[in-house]
């Protein structure tokens, strides 16, 4: 047959092209938590503000990204689709309500503020706030939910599941506070330097009974990888960032708080990659190579998507150039 | 969740064998029931943004050139009922493609290698695009040049019209699929891909395109016209709108005449590639030459249930049938439906495609009347024609629903065109009262979502008669003669 495209056929550009496509698709997850995190945070740092300007200021903050940095969310769906098929479909189909239940939050999350600002009227607005905060609440929970289930495969009604839902709430309040610190004026800002260290010691908290709750019950077998020295050296690190966080915040330093408020999430990714190789679905242990799609398609895919990826790596930059400036109620200042 | 649903059904007293027909819908039912409403709303916002996208790229171009008032004002209306429409394609995109890993794991599983790669480009390639040059569209104005400015548009449609791009290479290769192979992975029979040339660009695809596009167009055209005539219906000398109602008609003059020359020549496609699905579009119940049903009429129920040659009141041309399918052989054989063990829902398909057909002529119809008017310079003028715009603006969405009912039930009992059945393809793990669940919350968030878009753009036309002074209290109804005509054509 002839070569399409003058790809291989039978065998993968690099023998290790499954473990890259493992860590593409975890790149996209770190995205999407990264990025839609913050996202969430500002929907729930929305909750405690009943000025007027204020919120109009966060939603200004909000409204020209958000729907880009969804896309990750996407991205990652996809890419697990187009690399392993059958991690996507086992993943979904297991936690089905979590799942449905999770698109939904994020459907009134991205409705509520578009919608809000069509009426003037009083109670329309408080409808389309709630619709936004608790949108911004429940999606981070039953996505961290989904993912718990996931890693350590104990179903979604459990302990590690729930905790890890917790847990992505809380970070997502982290580095939605410092993303608003670093961007709103100071008295805006020392609202949310406040709740933005709160947030982060609740989190540390957070990941500490849960490790610790994995640890006794050894669920999915993690304790091992936990105990690990990678495993050690993650949590280390995570606390180092939230304390460094914390003093740079009380320092109001707040550009520098955003560095280290963003590495949580990070670290959080990284530790379900860490919990989930070698293996990629758990709960039937199946692999990477087990799970991953014949050659060619990976080939295909990997030629054809990495240009796309680093294309769209600059234009995100271009985008948050763009709106790097300090925001005001109106909008974002030059 | 499952013990929380068997305890369910043992409190309510249902045994496994009801649960699935009187408290639950069977999960296969619920699901296609879901993926079949989920994805009309969806389709109603993915058309309207790649029909929008070419009249914003319009109106930026001309408003940023000649800085006139007149296209300042269409591009910033146009511009919010996009922004709310492609919030309303994103959140409702999004269970589209979760719908596929909770509902049809089977589909996900089998065909994932062929699909998932052209849905991962279609993310990383339009959705991303799109998402971010909007950001700059909608909340950049001040802060980039014009030229980005205006890139900016032509970036956003162009990532609407590649997500339809990719998105229809999918169905495409589900309607007509090549290019794979049935190997065994893990115990399980799944298609590997073989040929992405062949996968990508199936026998389907470019046909798909094309008539969907210029679906969306059609439907977008007929809601920028409607828009636009109710506009100028409440106030005459609103010069952007009438601008905006001409230049609705001038879309039209050439996209509905091309959509019914395209579409002829698609069904013929459709019956070489898919006579089963051909022979269910036409009543064909038994193989023989095929008569021609120009228009049809129920004449009973039961006509209306089984739609066949005896019992239509139809004008019909004898074995045209025949010379279409063949391209010119009146007694050419068409396969009936007495050759499969299982058919799709005869009715359904033969009265949608028969709703579309004939909506597409109704279309021609309305371009034409609207071409004539142009050209005696009297489009504002009429009050009958205005009145007949106002009306049929939701009916170019009808056509394109009612085309995908054609397409998709169609080609039941498959999923994958004679590769994988649609009972197949849905989850084992899934219970009944998840599945009926789900769809009920769909249903009602999405009746919501569908009145909060005809609400806003309600406000938006209120909004927009407010600025141009028109009187609240006028704001009556559209239906009498027109204020300050008297007489018509
Ligand atoms: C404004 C909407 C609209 C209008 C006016 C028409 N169509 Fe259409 N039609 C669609 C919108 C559509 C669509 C977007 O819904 C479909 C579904 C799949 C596709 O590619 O386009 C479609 C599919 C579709 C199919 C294929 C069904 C399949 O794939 O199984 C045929 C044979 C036709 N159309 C034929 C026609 C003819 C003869 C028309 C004459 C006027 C016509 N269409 C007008
Ligand atoms: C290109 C993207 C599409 C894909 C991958 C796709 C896939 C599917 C799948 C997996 C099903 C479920 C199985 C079934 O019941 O047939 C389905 C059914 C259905 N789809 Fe599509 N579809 C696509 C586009 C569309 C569009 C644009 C529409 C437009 C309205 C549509 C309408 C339907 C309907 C109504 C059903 C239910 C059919 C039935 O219940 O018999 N689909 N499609
Ligand atoms: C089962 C089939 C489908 C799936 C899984 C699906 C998936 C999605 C997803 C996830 C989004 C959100 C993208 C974002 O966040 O920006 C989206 C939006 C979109 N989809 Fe679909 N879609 C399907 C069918 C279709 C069809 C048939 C079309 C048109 C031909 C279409 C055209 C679009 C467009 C243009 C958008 C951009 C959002 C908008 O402009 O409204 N989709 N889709």
């Amino acid at each position: 047959m002839i070569k399409p495209l003058l790809l291989p056929v039978e065998t993968y550009l690099v023998p290790s092209l499954p473990e890259v496509w493992f860590g593409v698709v975890m790149f996209a997850l770190t995205m999407y938590v990264v990025l839609d995190g913050f996202d969430f945070g500002i929907g729930m740092l929305y909750a405690t503000r009943d000025d007027e300007a204020d919120r109009e200021t966060m939603l200004a903050a909000f409204g020209p990204i958000w729907d880009a940095n969804e896309v990750w969310l996407i991205a990652f769906g996809t890419m697990t689709l187009a690399a392993f098929p059958d991690v996507y479909s086992r993943l979904l189909a297991d936690n089905y309500l979590i799942a449905l239940g999770f698109v939904l939050a994020l459907l009134f999350r991205g409705l509520g503020p578009e919608m809000r600002e069509q009426r003037e009227d009083e109670s329309w607005r408080r409808a389309c706030d709630r619709s936004f905060v608790g949108g911004s609440v429940l999606a981070p929970f039953l996505f961290g939910v989904l993912a718990g289930s996931w890693v350590f495969s104990v179903g979604a009604i459990s302990l590690p599941a729930i905790l890890t839902g917790v847990g992505l709430v809380a970070v997502s309040a982290v580095t939605g506070a410092a993303f608003l610190a670093a961007k709103t004026g100071p008295a805006l800002a020392g609202e949310m330097r406040d709740l933005g260290v709160l947030a982060t010691l609740a989190y540390l908290g957070g990941v500490v009974v849960l490790l610790a709750v994995v640890i006794y019950t050894d669920a999915g077998n993690a304790a091992g990888t936990i105990l690990s020295i990678p495993g050690i050296a993650i949590v280390g690190l995570s606390v180092v960032a939230g304390v460094s966080g914390i003093v740079l915040a009380l320092r109001d330093r707040y550009r520098a708080w955003l560095g280290f408020a963003l590495a949580l999430p990070v670290l959080l990714s990284l530790l379900v990659a860490l919990l989930l190789y070698p293996t990629i679905y758990p709960a039937t242990g199946l692999t990477v190579s087990d799970a991953v799609v014949s050659p060619l398609a990976l080939n295909l895919t990997t030629v054809l998507g990495f240009p796309v990826l680093v294309i769209v790596l600059w234009y995100f930059k271009f985008l948050y150039g763009v709106f790097s400036g300090p925001i005001e109620a109106e909008g974002y200042g030059a | 969740m499952q013990p929380a649903t068997q305890l369910l059904d043992g409190a309510l007293g249902v045994g496994t064998a009801l649960d699935g027909t009187v408290l639950f819908l069977p999960v296969d039912l619920a699901s296609r029931a879901q993926f079949g409403w989920t994805i009309s709303v969806h389709i109603l916002f993915a058309a309207l943004s790649i029909g929008l996208a070419p009249f914003i790229i319009y109106f930026t171009w001309k408003d940023v050139r000649t800085g006139s008032e007149r296209y300042a004002r269409l591009r910033s209306f146009w511009l919010k009922v996009f922004a709310v429409g492609f919030v309303m394609g994103t959140v409702t995109g999004i269970p589209m493609s979760f719908q596929f890993g909770t509902n049809f794991p089977g589909f996900s599983a089998l065909a994932g290698e062929l699909i998932g790669g052209p849905l991962a480009f279609e993310a990383k390639m339009a959705f991303f695009l799109e998402a971010v040059f909007l950001g700059i569209l909608l909340f950049g104005r001040e802060k980039v040049s014009d030229r980005t400015y205006f890139l900016s548009s032509v970036l956003t449609g162009f990532g609407a019209w590649l997500s339809g791009f990719w998105i229809l290479v999918v169905n495409a290769w589900m309607q007509t699929p090549q290019g794979y192979e049935m190997i065994t992975r893990n115990g399980m029979e799944v298609a590997k891909l073989t040929d992405p040339i062949a996968a990508f660009f199936t026998p389907r695809m470019t046909w798909m395109y094309v008539h969907m596009i210029n679906a969306s167009v059609i439907s977008v055209a007929l809601l920028v016209g409607g828009v636009a005539a109710y506009i100028v219906w409440k106030k005459r000398d609103a010069k952007a709108w009438s601008t905006a109602l001409k230049i609705a008609v001038l879309i039209l003059i050439v996209a509905a005449p091309l959509q019914a020359v395209h579409g002829d020549a698609y069904g013929r496609h459709v019956e070489d590639t898919q006579p089963q699905k051909f022979a269910a579009m036409e009543g064909h119940y038994e193989t023989g030459t095929a008569d021609l049903h120009l228009f049809a009429i129920p004449t009973d129920f039961d006509a209306f249930m089984h739609p066949s040659d005896e019992n239509l009141f139809a004008i019909s041309l004898p074995r045209v049938g025949s010379f279409l399918a063949s391209g010119g052989d009146f007694d050419a054989v068409v396969q009936g439906l007495d050759e499969y063990e299982q058919n799709p829902p005869v009715p359904l398909v033969f009265w949608s495609f028969r709703l579309m057909v004939g909506l597409g002529f109704l279309f021609i119809g309305l371009a034409f009347w609207g071409g004539y008017l142009v050209y005696r310079d009297r489009l504002t003028a009429s009050s009958r024609y205005l009145k007949a715009m106002i009306a049929a603006s939701p009916l170019g969405y009808a056509a394109l629903l009612t085309g995908w009912y054609v397409t998709e039930i169609g080609r039941q009992p498959w999923v994958v065109q004679d590769v994988l059945k649609t009972g197949e393809a849905v989850s084992s793990t899934l219970t009944s009262a998840e599945a009926t669940a789900s769809l009920l919350a769909f249903v009602v968030i999405y009746i919501g979502l569908i009145l909060a878009a005809l609400y806003t753009l309600r406000w938006l036309i209120e909004g927009e008669l407010d600025e141009l002074g028109v009187e609240k209290s006028s704001n009556g109804h559209w239906y009498g003669p027109l204020p300050g005509v008297t007489s018509d054509d």
